[in-house]
């Protein structure tokens, strides 16, 4: 997932060229792939770590027994429901009872397109950046619909309505927010270089990272929008159907929702689904809110530590990746710790705070930030 | 035709992630055990015999629910531009997207008043 400038140049040279497209193009699938074993290996840790901090909070002991310390639990779990057989319901429509745990998987795979880990360690800095995440997520609720629908179950049926209602609720308010720091909060571009590809109407992920790096730790973004990041917490919670909004899974009332005749690979898909879905929000929360790979630790004497990551080299690029890691399995703890701590909200309860509370407070924060930058120009 | 190269990794990652749940469904067709039985293929209800027909009737709430963010999310989408270059426009242009802003939230407040975002 490395890509260096000059790499990037000769690929792009040789795309419009043409001609040795066939033979290079083959390049592309390393980064490819090294994110797609960062992504397994993110989402290995954080099934353990979820079962080991609800252990902790219930006080008792997590796995322990699938390889040291239980770290090979989740691909025991894995490999089981791979080996468990794959019932399709008698007159449910087998196609969009396939597809749908697929669509769920493939939406939130693509969005960790554009997460940057460091400088140049994102796998594409698109100009539209964010917006693509919030665009692809958009596409989950077809999956749980498809998966309700195709089950042949009232329940699960009704359980897929539900979620897709759910999870279009939230989207407003997480778009609201996003769409509030994507601002261009700099005053005075007019005396910065202009660089060639740069472009006014930018709101790749890369910038906005670069936009929080000026004052160090008071530069995140987190005390720019601390509204926006109340509002994007729980906006992005509810969005992966965690707990305390996860009435779709509702153990007592719908039995499992969506996922109640899926068995087998099919409900392990889900279950990826669901944790790459968390890990995916709380990257973009680090991205959005919390500086990405900037080091920022307020009230150290020592100015050296500051430019640490702009050392170049593997060096700098490790200690860009461990950061983002590290300020993501933050927020990880705190929804983890969220969900074992909190009780769950009915549907009535979470639409009516979707609805009625977060829509008119992300669009007065949005209206806020814009007026407040009117009165600064 | 759809010429941005920047997109040719999205694609290729399309197709790789793609890969995935098929890899998936691939392996479990040659590892699962299939023995198929006529309790098995009936639908979960709790332990009892299904009742009645799978599909229930579509409660209107649901629309009205779907109605309203189609309506919010068409208002974001142009308030992207609006937003993206809003240091290079001016006071004027402020006041017009704040009053498109006002009649769309007149328009939720209507919806609100008329129970299209009750749950009942």
């Amino acid at each position: 997932m490395i890509i260096d400038t000059t790499e990037v140049q000769t690929i792009n040279s040789f795309s419009t060229s043409g001609f040795f497209k066939e033979v290079y193009g083959l390049i592309w699938i390393i980064p490819i792939l090294t994110l797609i074993l960062e992504i397994t290996i993110g989402v290995l840790v954080l099934v353990w770590l979820e079962r080991e901090i609800s252990a902790a909070i219930q006080q008792r002991i997590g796995p322990e027994y699938a390889g040291p310390l239980g770290i090979l639990q989740a691909i025991a779990d894995g490999t089981k429901l791979l080996l468990k057989e794959d019932l399709l319901p008698s007159r449910g429509d087998i196609r969009l009872f396939s597809v749908g745990p697929s669509i769920a998987v493939i939406s939130v795979l693509l969005s960790y397109l554009v997460i940057p880990f460091g400088y140049r360690l994102v796998l594409a800095d698109l100009g539209i950046g964010v917006f693509l995440w919030i665009a692809i997520s958009s596409i989950a609720p077809i999956g749980l619909l498809m998966s309700g629908y195709g089950s042949n179950n009232k329940y699960s049926f009704s359980g897929g309505l539900r979620a897709a209602a759910q999870s279009i609720s939230y989207e407003i308010p997480l778009t609201l927010c996003v769409l509030s720091i994507s601002l261009r909060l700099e005053i005075g571009r007019n005396d910065q270089v202009v660089l060639p590809y740069d472009s006014d109407l930018d709101s790749s992920t890369v910038d906005i990272v670069e936009a929080q790096s000026k004052y160090g730790f008071w530069g995140w973004n987190l005390w720019r929008q601390p509204i926006g990041f109340l509002v994007f917490l729980i906006s992005s919670l509810a969005e992966c159907e965690r707990l305390p909004f996860d009435l779709p899974e509702a153990e007592e009332e719908l039995v499992a929702g969506y996922q109640t005749e899926y068995s087998g690979i099919k409900y392990a898909l889900f279950y990826l689904a669901s944790y790459l879905n968390l890990l995916v929000s709380s990257l973009f929360v680090t991205v959005l809110y919390l500086g990405g790979w900037n080091f920022s630790i307020p009230y150290i004497p020592i100015p050296e530590l500051f430019r640490i990551n702009q050392m170049a080299g593997i060096f700098g690029m490790t200690i860009d990746i461990f950061i983002t890691l590290a300020k993501a399995y933050l927020f990880l703890f705190i929804s983890i710790t969220t969900r074992w701590t909190l009780p769950r909200m009915r549907i009535d309860q979470l639409l009516n705070l979707g609805w009625k509370f977060l829509l008119p407070i992300s669009l007065g924060n949005l209206l806020l930030t814009t007026s407040s930058q009117l009165v600064s120009l | 035709m759809f010429l941005l190269h920047e997109y040719d990794i999205f694609w290729a990652f399309l197709i790789i992630s793609s890969l995935v749940p098929i890899l998936a469904f691939w392996i479990s067709g040659v590892l699962a055990p299939v023995r198929e039985g006529p309790e098995k293929l009936s639908s979960y209800e709790s332990g009892i015999e299904p009742m009645g027909d799978a599909w229930l009737q579509f409660r209107i709430r649901y629309y009205m629910f779907a109605l309203v963010f189609v309506v919010f999310d068409v208002e974001t989408v142009f308030l992207y531009p609006w937003a993206m270059s809003f240091d290079v426009l001016g006071v004027s242009v402020f006041i017009e997207a704040f009053i498109f802003v006002l009649i769309l939230i007149g328009g939720s407040v209507y919806a609100w008043r008329k129970g299209a975002l009750e749950w009942s």
